[in-house]
């Protein structure tokens, strides 16, 4: 199939950018979306022009290396799928596509499609571990779990830090990434700890990094290709305005 | 006391600034149109409720400081929040596409300083008497003649024959009705929004919760908008 590509170009992150128009011809429905580009670059560079950047690296979804906007969705909004697992017998040809890196000032652009996301980085730098010597391993079932906490912590942990949910929210928000954090390790024995220290350092940082708030829209968690949930949000308030009471410093 | 300041500066903070005094004033909206409501009780009833409310200055201006001061907690909070998300993301999408946020949670940013605008107008249209807009000749009067209770020096506030001068052009009643739509929205989401930025969440209550946000706002635009709509028809007043 044909397409028309509109994608976002731009050398550096000084540069100002610009749309550019692609004819991306001879794609194959059975192409995953990466690979689609791909070929496209060959093309580009066989003649001559430079291939468009964007982030990759496992490409099976685990990895969040990839994303970018694809005609206003991040990851092309196909329910819980990563731009590396999307295919293109989504999409129909002749379709017109516009491609646009993520847009955040805490994810400056490094070159077209591909963002730095660096912030997310140090947000978990900030708070996003437990300070523990690990030891050897202890019996399985030393301590023991609730399984609604396992399951939740386990949801919360499946975060691949893509920076999708920063992309779709109005408010360029990073709150599902940080708040996934805060509920992953806070409803764990090992994290309880430093759960309320965690949560002021990780969202005293977020701030830090020029992210926006959180106006419980839910579009973070309706293109989250790992469907990590609103209530990570609300727990991590919740954890915010406890600390408030419980830190003594 | 450093740790409360960085809290109230902090996103999540003035998010629940917002929350708070966003719960005090949807009790305050609430209140407010029980109390209005009670013009379907007869002149008599409406009048002695006015009364009783300014039947202590001290209180009533005490009251009103507090409103005054919550209101301004709750636009201060919410300009700096805006402004920090228009600082987020500087440079806007070519595309974006809604899956799942409503209407009314995207014009949060407009229906707040629209119905701040309808409180000014309001406050000035029946409190100070002045339709400020001119809208009407509607402007109302502390000391209306033809009030029963006025005439007979039982009562100084004739507040129901204001309420029937003050809703008896058509534009204002329009204006009226436009602006309880759009509290009607802001409330809908914002007290939903309440409930998730003070962590009182809970997959069990988020339907309940989602429902108890958009039933009070509905019943808040269809009781608040019964009253200009009554007296424009003379249901009230006729
Ligand atoms: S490349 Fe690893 S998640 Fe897409």
């Amino acid at each position: 199939m044909n397409l028309t590509l509109h994608v976002w170009r731009q050398k550096g992150p000084n540069d100002s950018g610009a749309f550019e128009t692609i004819q991306a011809s001879g794609i194959s429905e059975h192409m995953s979306f990466l690979e689609m580009l791909d070929f496209v670059n060959e093309k580009l560079e066989s003649d001559g022009k430079q291939p468009i950047v964007f982030e990759h690296d496992c490409r099976e979804g685990i990895c969040g290396c990839c994303g970018f906007m694809i005609n206003g969705q991040p990851h092309g909004g196909r329910p819980r799928t990563t731009v590396c697992q999307l295919h293109m017998r989504e999409f129909s040809d002749g379709e017109e596509l516009t491609l646009e890196p993520w847009r955040a000032a805490a994810f400056p652009v490094v070159k077209d499609l591909m963002v730095d996301r660096n912030a997310f980085d140090r947000i978990i730098e900030a708070g996003g571990y437990v300070s523990v010597r690990t030891g050897s391993p202890q019996d399985a079932n030393a301590l023991p779990i609730e399984k609604d906490h396992a399951s939740r912590a386990f949801d919360a942990a499946t975060c691949i830090g893509c920076g999708a949910c920063v992309a779709a929210c109005p408010n360029a928000a990073g709150m599902l990434f940080t708040g996934a954090k805060v509920t992953h390790l806070g409803l764990l024995p090992q994290g309880e700890p430093e759960r309320y220290t965690r949560v002021v350092a990780m969202t005293e940082q977020h701030d830090a990094e020029g992210f926006g708030h959180c106006t419980n829209h839910g579009e973070c968690s309706a293109y989250c290709p790992k469907g990590i949930s609103l209530d990570v949000i609300a727990r991590m308030n919740a954890d915010l305005l406890k600390a408030q009471f419980k830190n003594r410093d | 006391m450093s740790w409360l300041l960085r809290f109230t500066k902090s996103t999540i903070g003035l998010k629940v600034i917002m929350a708070l005094s966003g719960l005090a004033l949807f009790g305050f909206v609430i209140g407010h149109m029980l109390g209005n409501l009670q013009i379907y009780l007869g002149e008599t009833t409406l009048d002695h409720y006015g009364e009783s409310l300014k039947s202590n200055a001290g209180l009533l201006w005490i009251i009103r400081a507090t409103l005054l001061g919550i209101l301004t907690a709750h636009v201060v909070s919410s300009v700096k929040l805006v402004l920090r998300s228009k600082a987020a993301r500087p440079q806007g999408y070519k595309q974006w596409k809604s899956k799942v946020s409503t209407y009314a949670s995207r014009t949060m940013k407009m229906s707040g300083p629209i119905v701040l605008a309808f409180l000014v107008y309001h406050l000035l249209h029946f409190t100070v008497g002045f339709d400020s807009l001119g809208l009407g000749d509607t402007a109302v009067s502390t000391t209306i003649e033809h009030c029963s209770h006025v005439a007979a020096g039982e009562l100084d506030c004739p507040v129901y024959a204001n309420v029937i001068k003050g809703f008896s052009a058509p534009a204002i009643v329009a204006f009226y009705i436009f602006a309880q739509l759009l509290l009607g929205m802001h409330l809908g989401h914002g007290a939903y929004s309440m409930f998730r930025t003070l962590g009182l969440n809970n997959p069990r209550y988020d339907r309940l919760a989602r429902a108890f946000a958009t039933g009070v706002a509905v019943v808040i635009v269809v009781g608040n908008c019964s009253i200009p709509l009554a007296v424009l028809t003379g249901v009230v007043g006729g």
